[in-house]
């Protein structure tokens, strides 16, 4: 009976305090610029099922990929063990499910440690390529003592929870051959069976002992776990569906509109005094500051899981330049972060004078090429160069600060329609003189 | 077989439209295709190309003006929204509805791009027409110049992650009798070669290698002797490139039509 209150309180306490960081996290990802994406349903479904779900693009690196997966689906399957938990806890019973399904009992809860022996595996080599081969994309300058840690935790509590997984069934399966009061005979579970006769000789004491503490260090673990995750790059367990939903559809060298600039333009080429602007609209060319990013860009620094796979694959980092796209989007998350806390704290129009500019520096954004190589490597969808393109041009258009080189190849391209200082009348001379041997 | 030479008048369309005349296509040359040196031989040999099939085309001489790629990748919006507003202008006047480019930029913003301020048009590009021509049997290569050499694709981000257009360029090099090898990185996983986002027109940021460099190492790897592009920018870098590693003389860098100029001999 104290049993099952303690069970039923500790899980609301877990979901209502989970529920609390999702609502902060909703509402930073909120505070960005209105958009709607609302088009083509059928495709985003599409998208999630074999990016999301089906995990399409993890298999660009293919050994994470395999591994990676080991742990996703392992860890999703395992939890389905959690429904059985889940009534033991509440009605105070013992593998409830035992009697429902007889015969295949033992075979469900052995395939669920099949499922929790991938998990282990997929975690424990993801530490060793952590911190023991220290595979390069995990010790870019931006991979600071927190991202580090944080990876480490997530890997370290997944292998102590499922490691507790077997100490329970095979205590346990122990406890059930000695006939003791509540473990009823449902017979032993393949893969923990191997943990029997490491087990065997303790007294029955002891295994209940083990048995009960390994029950609630799950459960506890799952619930602690589950709260951890909001302040977390393992967040993106949640967000990653979500944020493949919102991708971005169209091509990837198509750049994102400024219709507020087309307004301008229009007036401009036909002479007319441009538009006047509306009361209150605050009109900002580009985006300094995380309020004037669209919700979608917000979201994906909350997705980002800080693989990696971007900043591998990007020329200019690969050169050894200081862009890293995967920098970019995390200290999105963490200006992000901070902006919320200034808010809880100080009320929702506090601004603190400091601005994404602060945590990017211009030479990172001037050395992107745009060639869409971290876009197309991001597991979750994330867009990068959106990101920089927004950043550049407030640069350009609100600070009037491009670089000297790019200032001159503005000035060429109005005054002469090329990049090069050369006129437009000798558009042509191309074709001067230019033959072809007819047959 | 007689070997006259025949002077090629590119048509213009302001006097083929004045005519009367429509032309089937609209050749959108781009600023490199015009005035960077190198370039404007691809211009002058896919334009043989373009007359030895007797295609229907013109282009838009000195009213064509910069695409305004640069610019918007760049961050100056503005500028890109009065280039893109004032070449549709021109486009709409001579109602072109078909514009092929030899410049996957160019392609990439007057497809995507255009499309938000009533520029409708269909694009090619010079590879995805090339193939076409090829698969209609219009375009026959009989000659085996390449035969004994070994060619390898460099993909530009625009035209390949950027359009997803990966197939056409090689489909074309398959129709070439020659030896084919793709760089470690290719396709989607292609390297760019450094140009892109107005990077060829400012000095690289700090760092510890070109990224053209670390390109055409790749491209030397293969042990190719020509290394093939479809892209102006891609050109610049892979030739540059090729001078760094002294390797002009032995490494060809030709662009896709160029290729095509050289087999049917025009």
């Amino acid at each position: 009976m104290l049993n099952t209150i303690l069970f039923i309180l500790l899980w609301v306490a877990a979901i209502a305090f989970f529920s609390w960081s999702v609502k902060k996290i909703r509402r930073n990802i909120k505070l960005g610029k209105d958009i709607e994406i609302k088009d083509n349903r059928k495709k985003r479904w599409g998208l999630v099922a074999k990016v999301a779900v089906g995990q399409s693009k993890m298999f660009g690196l293919p050994i994470s990929g395999i591994l990676h997966l080991f742990v996703y689906a392992g860890f999703i399957l395992v939890n389905i063990e959690m429904l059985e938990v889940m009534i033991d806890g509440v009605a105070g019973t013992h593998r409830a499910l035992a009697d429902v399904f007889g015969f295949l009992y033992p075979i469900a809860i052995s395939s669920f440690e099949f499922f929790a022996l991938l998990v282990i595996i997929g975690c424990i080599v993801f530490l060793i390529r952590r911190n023991i081969l220290r595979v390069n994309r995990f010790w870019k300058p931006e991979m600071k003592w927190w991202p580090r840690l944080d990876a480490n935790i997530i890997l370290i509590t997944e292998v102590v929870l499922m490691t507790s997984i077997f100490f329970m069934n095979a205590s346990d399966y122990i406890l059930q051959t000695r006939g003791t009061e509540h473990y009823k005979e449902v017979g032993s579970f393949f893969f923990s069976s191997f943990f029997v006769p490491m087990l065997q000789n303790l007294p029955t004491e002891t295994l209940l002992v083990i048995e009960r503490v390994c029950w609630w260090l799950h459960i506890i673990g799952i619930m602690l776990f589950l709260n951890y995750i909001p302040y977390s790059k393992h967040f993106h367990v949640f967000l990653s569906f979500v944020n493949v939903f919102y991708s971005k559809l169209d091509p990837a060298g198509k750049l994102e509109n400024m219709p507020s600039i087309t307004k301008e333009v229009k007036s401009m080429l036909s002479g007319e005094e441009p538009p006047m602007e509306e009361e209150g609209e605050e009109v900002s060319f580009g985006a300094s500051d995380v309020k004037q990013l669209t919700w979608k860009l917000l979201m994906d620094s909350y997705t980002c899981t800080e693989c990696g796979r971007c900043s591998k694959v990007c020329p200019a980092n690969i050169t050894g330049k200081k862009l890293s796209p995967r920098k970019l989007i995390m200290d999105v998350r963490d200006r992000l972060e901070l902006t919320g806390k200034n808010i809880d704290k100080h009320g929702k129009d506090f601004g603190d004078d400091k601005s994404l500019f602060n945590y990017i520096t211009a030479e990172e954004l001037w050395a992107c090429t745009t060639c869409n190589a971290c876009t197309e490597s991001c597991p979750v969808n994330i867009d990068h160069v959106s990101l920089i393109l927004e950043l550049r041009r407030y640069i350009v258009m609100e600070q009037a600060a491009s670089p000297g080189e790019l200032n001159a190849i503005f000035n060429n391209i109005e005054n002469n329609g090329a990049p090069w200082q050369f006129s437009q009348d000798d558009r042509m001379l191309w074709a001067d003189e230019l033959y072809i041997k007819e047959k | 077989m007689s070997e006259n030479k025949r002077k090629i008048e590119v048509p213009v369309m302001a006097d083929v439209f004045a005519k009367g005349q429509k032309p089937e296509y609209l050749l959108w040359v781009g600023s490199a295709g015009a005035f960077d040196d190198r370039y404007k031989k691809v211009t002058r040999a896919f334009v043989k190309i373009l007359e030895h099939l007797k295609i229907s085309y013109a282009v838009l001489g000195v009213e064509e003006s910069s695409s305004g790629d640069i610019a918007r990748r760049a961050g100056n919006e503005m500028l890109f929204q009065m280039q893109a507003m004032m070449n549709i202008e021109i486009l709409n006047g001579y109602e072109v509805k078909k514009i092929i480019t030899c410049d996957p930029h160019a392609f990439n913003t007057l497809k995507n791009e255009y499309t938000d301020y009533d520029g409708n048009y269909e694009i090619i590009h010079h590879t995805q027409f090339l193939r076409q021509l090829i698969t209609e049997g219009k375009l026959k290569i009989e000659s085996g110049i390449f035969k004994d050499k070994t060619l390898t694709y460099h993909d530009p981000c625009y035209l390949g992650r950027g359009n997803n257009e990966y197939d056409a360029p090689r489909d074309v090099l398959n129709a070439i009798p020659s030896k084919k090898v793709e760089m470690k990185r290719n396709k989607s996983n292609a390297l760019c070669c450094g140009a892109g986002g107005g990077q060829m027109f400012k000095e690289a940021e700090k760092g510890d290698k070109e990224v053209f460099i670390e390109r055409i190492e790749e491209a030397l790897a293969t042990n190719a002797e020509v290394v093939v592009t479809a892209c102006p920018y891609c050109m610049v870098m892979m030739t540059d490139g090729l001078k760094y590693k002294n390797k002009e003389e032995e490494i060809k860098n030709y662009d896709i039509a160029e290729l095509i100029e050289q087999t049917l001999d025009l």
